[in-house]
C-alpha cells in the first residue's frame, strides 16, 4: 500500500492509494462544489450539472459516453452533496487507462441545449420521486430551518420551480465558476499504475485553463426551533433535528463520530435501548456530518402520529442524561470496537477506499491510512467526550416534524404506558 | 479467500413467510425479531453488546423460503460470533415480557410499507402474480400480528428453526478444517424436524390500479421466465441484462436517457426454486406515466425481436467485472454460495460462471427469446390515475 501525489502544471491535484494486490481500481473525480456554492435563483444547478456531465464532449454523444462505460464493464455513478461533486468507476485495472481517458473528457461537458431540456425532466421526476417517499423532504427543510441565511441551508436538488426555470446559460457560467483544475483532484484507489494515471491526466486535463474559485463559509449561527408540515400523504411522522457539531477540520470530529454511534446508531446505542427496541419508533437514530467550517448531528426519528411529542421528550431526556453524565467506557469501548471493525470490512473493497482518500484528501488536503483512521478513533477518551457535550450540546436543535397533522397531538401510548 | 482480513457467514433456515398461516401473516418476521432478544445465557442487551464488541456487521431478514442471519467481520472473530448464532438458532429465550415490544416493532414495518408507495406497487404485484404463498408480503397485515402470540412464536421457532433445509455457509479468511470442527460441535445436535406443508393459490394477474395521493404514478411489471436451476436460466438472465444493465442498457436508453421520462427504471430476474420471473419497475410523474407504461410495454414486447452482438458483448464486460470484484467481498461471496446451494444443491465457481458467460452468444439468447417472448403481463398502477393498457391484458378496475 503506497500514497503517492503529484500536481499537474495547471493545478490538478492526482492522489492515489496504490495495492498492487487489490482485484479492481477506482477512479473519481472530485469537484469541490455543491449546494452552498448556488445563488437561490440556481437552486439545484450542481445537481442538474452532475446529470448533465453524462450526456457528451464536444467528441462524444450522451450515449457514447454511457456505451463506453458499460463496454469497460465499469461500475460509475455520480452523486452530488452540499460541498462537493463526485464522479467515480470502478474497473478491472486493465480498464484504469479507459476509465481515466473517459472521466477526463467528460469533465468539460458539451451542455447541449437539447440534453439540457430532456435532463431537466429526469430531475424534475427525481424531485418527484422524493416527495413521495419517507422522509417526505424532512431532511432538507431541516437543513433550511437549522440554516437560515447560510449557504447549508440550500437545498441538493433544488425546487420543481428553481430548476424549471433554470436556463443552460446559468449552468454554463456556474461551470465556469466551479470546474477549475484547482477546485478538483483526482483521486484513485486499488490497483492503481501511478505514473499511467498521472501520464493520462496530463494528456486529458493538462491542457484544462485554472481560474481561482472561491467558497463562502461563515460560521453558523446556534438556532433552536420546531415546525410542523402537514403532509397527507404520510402516515406516520417523520422527524429530523439538528444540532450544531465539529466541523471538517477539527480534530473533535472522530469524537462526534463516536456520540452519534453511543448515542445513536441503529443498534446497541441509547435511542435503539429505550426507542427502538421496545418499538416506540420505527426508528430514532443520531449521524454526524462535518462540512468545512461547521458540523451537525443530525437526528432522525419516526413513528405513529400520536407518539412522537412523548418521544421527543425522551429523547431530550436521553440527551439531559448524556450533558450531566457523560458517557460510560463500556459504551465507548464498544462504540470504538464497531467503528474499528466496519473500517476494516469497507477497507476491502478498491471503491470505499476511494471515496476516503477523496474526502480526507478535498476536506483537508491530507492522507490518512485505515489504521490512521482507527487510532484516531481508539484515542478518544470519555473526557474527550464529557467536553464535547458541553461544546455542542444537543438541547440546542432544530426540529422538523412532516406528518399527517398539523400539530403534535398528546400520546395515547405514553399514558398507556404510565397506567 | 486468504487475501481478505475479513470473514462472512449466512445462515439460512427454512422459517421464510411461505409458512405464515393467513391467520398469523408476518408470524416468520415477527419470530426473526424475538429470536435475536436474548439466546443461551446471554439477554438481549448481552447479545447485541457481545456481538458488537466482536465487530460484526450482523443482518437478518426474512424471505418468502427463509429466515436468514448474516454476519462479516474481522477473521478471528468468526469462532465465537458463531458460538452466539448456534445459541439464536437453537436456545433463543423468547422473552414473553417483550412480545409486546417485539409486535409494535413488526407493526412499524406495516406502517413504514403504507408510506413507500413503490414498495407497495411492488409487493401488490408480487401477489398478484405469484399468488400464495409465493407472493406474500413478509410483514403480514395489522390484523395478525395484532393476533400473535408468545406460543405462536414457539411453534414456529419449533417448527422451522431446524437443520433440516438449512444452509450454513461461510466465505472469506478461515481455516476450513477447524470451522468444520466447530460447526459439528455447534451445531452436531440439533434435531430434525418434518418440513412445514404450504398450500398455494394461482395469483390474479392481469391489471389493477390502486389509489393514491402521490406525486408519481409508480409502475409495476412482471411476466413468468425462467428459474435460476433452468439450464437456460443465463439465457434469460442474458436477455434482462440488455434490457436492464448498465446505462446503455435498453430501458435506460429509451425511457429516461432519450425521453427523460423517469428517473428510477429496471427490470431484474426474481427467482424460486422452481418458477423465475422478470420484474420490472419505473417512477413517474401522472402526466407521463401512460407514456412511461407504452414505452416500457413496447421494450419488453421487441425483446423477443433478438438482441445484437455489441449489447451482449458490454453486458459480458459488466458481468466479468462484477464477478470479479465480488472477490473484494467475503459478505457478498457468503451470500452468493448460499444462494447456490439452495437453488442448484451445489456451488457454482466464479470461473464456471465466467465459462457460462463466455459461451453466451446472441443466437442461443436469441432462440430463447423467440421460444419465451415476454408475455402474460402482470400489471399494477399506484397513483393519481388509472392508465390505459393494451388489449388482451384483463383488467381488475371497473371503468
Amino acid at each position: 500500500m503506497e500514497f503517492r501525489q503529484q500536481t499537474l502544471d495547471n493545478g490538478l491535484e492526482v492522489v492515489a492509494e496504490c495495492n498492487p494486490q487489490a482485484y479492481s481500481t477506482a477512479i473519481a473525480f472530485f469537484v469541490k462544489t455543491g449546494a452552498r456554492d448556488e445563488t437561490p435563483e440556481i437552486a439545484g444547478v450542481s445537481h442538474f450539472l452532475e446529470h448533465m456531465v453524462f450526456k457528451g464532449t464536444a467528441t462524444r454523444t450522451a450515449e457514447d459516453v454511457n456505451r463506453t462505460l458499460d463496454e469497460i464493464g465499469s461500475h460509475s455513478n455520480a452523486f452530488t452533496s452540499e460541498e462537493q461533486t463526485v464522479f467515480f468507476a470502478t474497473v478491472l485495472p486493465e480498464y484504469q487507462d479507459a476509465a481515466v481517458e473517459l472521466l477526463g473528457d467528460i469533465m468539460r461537458p458539451a451542455l447541449r441545449e437539447h440534453d439540457f431540456d430532456t435532463e431537466k425532466q429526469v430531475i424534475l421526476e427525481e424531485i418527484a420521486k422524493y416527495d413521495d417517499q419517507p422522509p417526505f423532504g424532512a431532511n432538507e427543510k431541516c437543513m433550511a430551518a437549522h440554516f437560515p441565511q447560510h449557504p447549508l441551508g440550500q437545498s441538493v436538488l433544488g425546487t420543481c420551480d428553481s430548476v424549471t426555470a433554470l436556463s443552460a446559460d446559468q449552468m454554463r457560467s456556474y461551470f465556469e465558476e466551479r470546474y477549475s483544475p484547482q477546485n478538483m483532484a483526482l483521486v484513485a484507489a486499488g490497483n492503481v499504475n501511478f505514473d499511467r494515471l498521472v501520464e493520462q491526466a496530463s494528456q486529458s486535463c493538462g491542457q484544462w485553463k485554472p481560474f481561482p474559485t472561491q467558497r463562502a463559509t461563515p460560521r453558523a449561527q446556534a438556532h433552536s426551533g420546531l415546525e410542523i408540515v402537514q403532509n397527507n400523504a404520510a402516515h406516520q411522522e417523520y422527524v429530523v433535528q439538528i444540532a450544531n457539531g465539529p466541523a471538517a477540520e477539527d480534530s473533535n470530529r472522530y469524537a462526534g463520530r463516536l456520540l452519534a454511534t453511543i448515542l445513536g446508531d441503529d443498534s446497541g446505542s441509547r435511542l435503539f435501548w429505550e426507542l427502538v427496541d421496545t418499538g416506540l419508533a420505527e426508528y430514532a437514530s443520531v449521524a454526524a456530518y462535518e462540512f468545512q467550517g461547521t458540523g451537525i448531528f443530525m437526528t432522525f426519528l419516526c413513528c405513529a402520529p400520536g407518539d412522537t411529542s412523548r418521544n421527543l421528550e425522551r429523547v431530550r431526556e436521553i440527551e439531559s442524561e448524556l450533558e450531566s453524565g457523560g458517557v460510560r467506557l463500556e459504551e465507548l469501548q464498544q462504540a470504538q470496537n464497531k467503528i474499528s471493525a466496519h473500517l476494516i470490512l469497507q477497507s476491502e473493497r478498491s471503491t470505499n477506499r476511494m471515496f476516503s482518500v477523496g474526502n480526507h484528501w478535498i476536506q483537508r488536503h491530507e492522507y490518512r491510512t485505515v489504521r490512521d483512521i482507527i487510532n484516531a478513533y481508539q484515542e478518544v477518551n470519555c473526557d474527550q467526550l464529557a467536553k464535547l457535550i458541553q461544546q455542542y450540546p444537543l438541547s440546542a436543535s432544530t426540529t422538523i416534524v412532516v406528518g399527517p397533522h398539523a400539530e403534535l397531538a398528546p400520546s395515547r401510548l405514553a399514558i398507556a404506558k404510565n397506567n | 479467500m486468504p487475501w481478505l482480513e475479513s470473514v462472512a457467514f449466512a445462515m439460512l433456515l427454512p422459517a421464510g413467510v411461505r409458512y405464515d398461516p393467513d391467520n398469523r401473516a408476518g408470524l416468520a418476521n415477527m419470530t426473526c425479531e424475538m429470536v435475536q432478544r436474548g439466546c443461551g445465557d446471554r439477554n438481549s442487551r448481552q447479545f447485541v453488546e457481545d456481538l458488537e464488541n466482536l465487530g460484526v456487521d450482523r443482518s437478518a431478514s426474512v424471505s418468502n423460503a427463509h429466515t436468514s442471519f448474516g454476519g462479516a467481520m474481522p477473521a478471528e472473530k468468526l469462532g465465537m460470533a458463531l458460538q452466539i448464532y448456534a445459541d439464536l438458532v437453537q436456545r433463543p429465550l423468547l422473552p414473553t415480557e417483550q412480545i409486546e415490544d417485539s409486535r409494535q416493532v413488526c407493526l412499524h414495518e406495516i406502517r413504514a410499507v403504507d408510506d413507500d408507495p413503490a414498495q407497495k406497487a411492488m409487493q401488490e404485484l408480487r401477489n398478484r402474480h405469484y399468488g400464495e404463498p409465493y407472493g406474500k408480503a413478509t410483514q403480514g397485515t395489522f390484523a395478525a400480528v395484532e393476533n400473535i402470540s408468545i406460543s405462536d412464536v414457539q411453534s414456529h421457532v419449533d417448527a422451522t428453526y431446524q437443520p433440516g433445509g438449512a444452509i450454513l455457509s461461510v466465505a472469506g479468511k478461515f481455516d476450513w478444517d477447524e470451522l468444520r470442527k466447530q460447526v459439528e460441535e455447534l451445531f452436531g445436535d440439533w434435531q430434525v424436524r418434518p418440513t412445514s406443508s404450504i398450500t398455494k393459490k394461482s395469483g390474479a394477474g392481469g391489471y389493477i390500479h390502486l389509489e393514491h395521493d402521490s406525486s408519481q404514478t409508480h409502475i409495476a411489471i412482471a411476466y413468468p421466465s425462467v428459474p435460476y436451476s433452468d439450464p437456460q436460466y443465463y439465457q434469460a438472465r442474458g436477455a434482462v441484462g440488455v434490457l436492464s444493465d448498465g446505462m446503455s442498457s435498453r430501458l435506460f436508453d429509451e425511457v429516461r436517457e432519450k425521453r427523460g421520462l423517469c428517473y428510477t427504471v429496471h427490470a431484474h430476474c426474481h427467482s424460486f426454486r422452481d418458477r423465475g420471473s422478470v420484474i420490472c419497475y419505473s417512477g413517474t410523474t401522472t402526466e407521463r406515466a401512460q407514456e412511461t407504461l407504452d414505452v416500457l410495454l413496447g421494450e419488453l414486447t421487441r425483446l423477443s425481436e433478438g438482441i445484437r452482438q455489441e449489447e451482449l458483448n458490454r453486458l459480458k464486460a459488466r458481468i466479468k467485472s462484477a464477478l470479479i470484484m465480488q472477490q473484494e467481498s467475503s459478505a457478498a461471496r457468503s451470500g452468493s454460495i448460499a444462494a447456490d446451494w439452495y437453488y442448484l444443491e451445489r456451488i457454482q465457481t466464479l470461473e464456471e460462471i465466467g465459462g457460462i458467460i463466455d459461451d453466451l452468444s446472441c443466437d442461443s439468447i436469441n432462440a430463447y427469446l423467440a421460444e419465451h417472448p415476454p408475455a402474460d403481463f402482470t400489471i399494477v398502477t399506484l397513483g393519481e390515475k388509472q392508465l390505459e393498457i393494451p388489449l388482451g391484458i384483463p383488467s381488475a378496475n371497473a371503468r
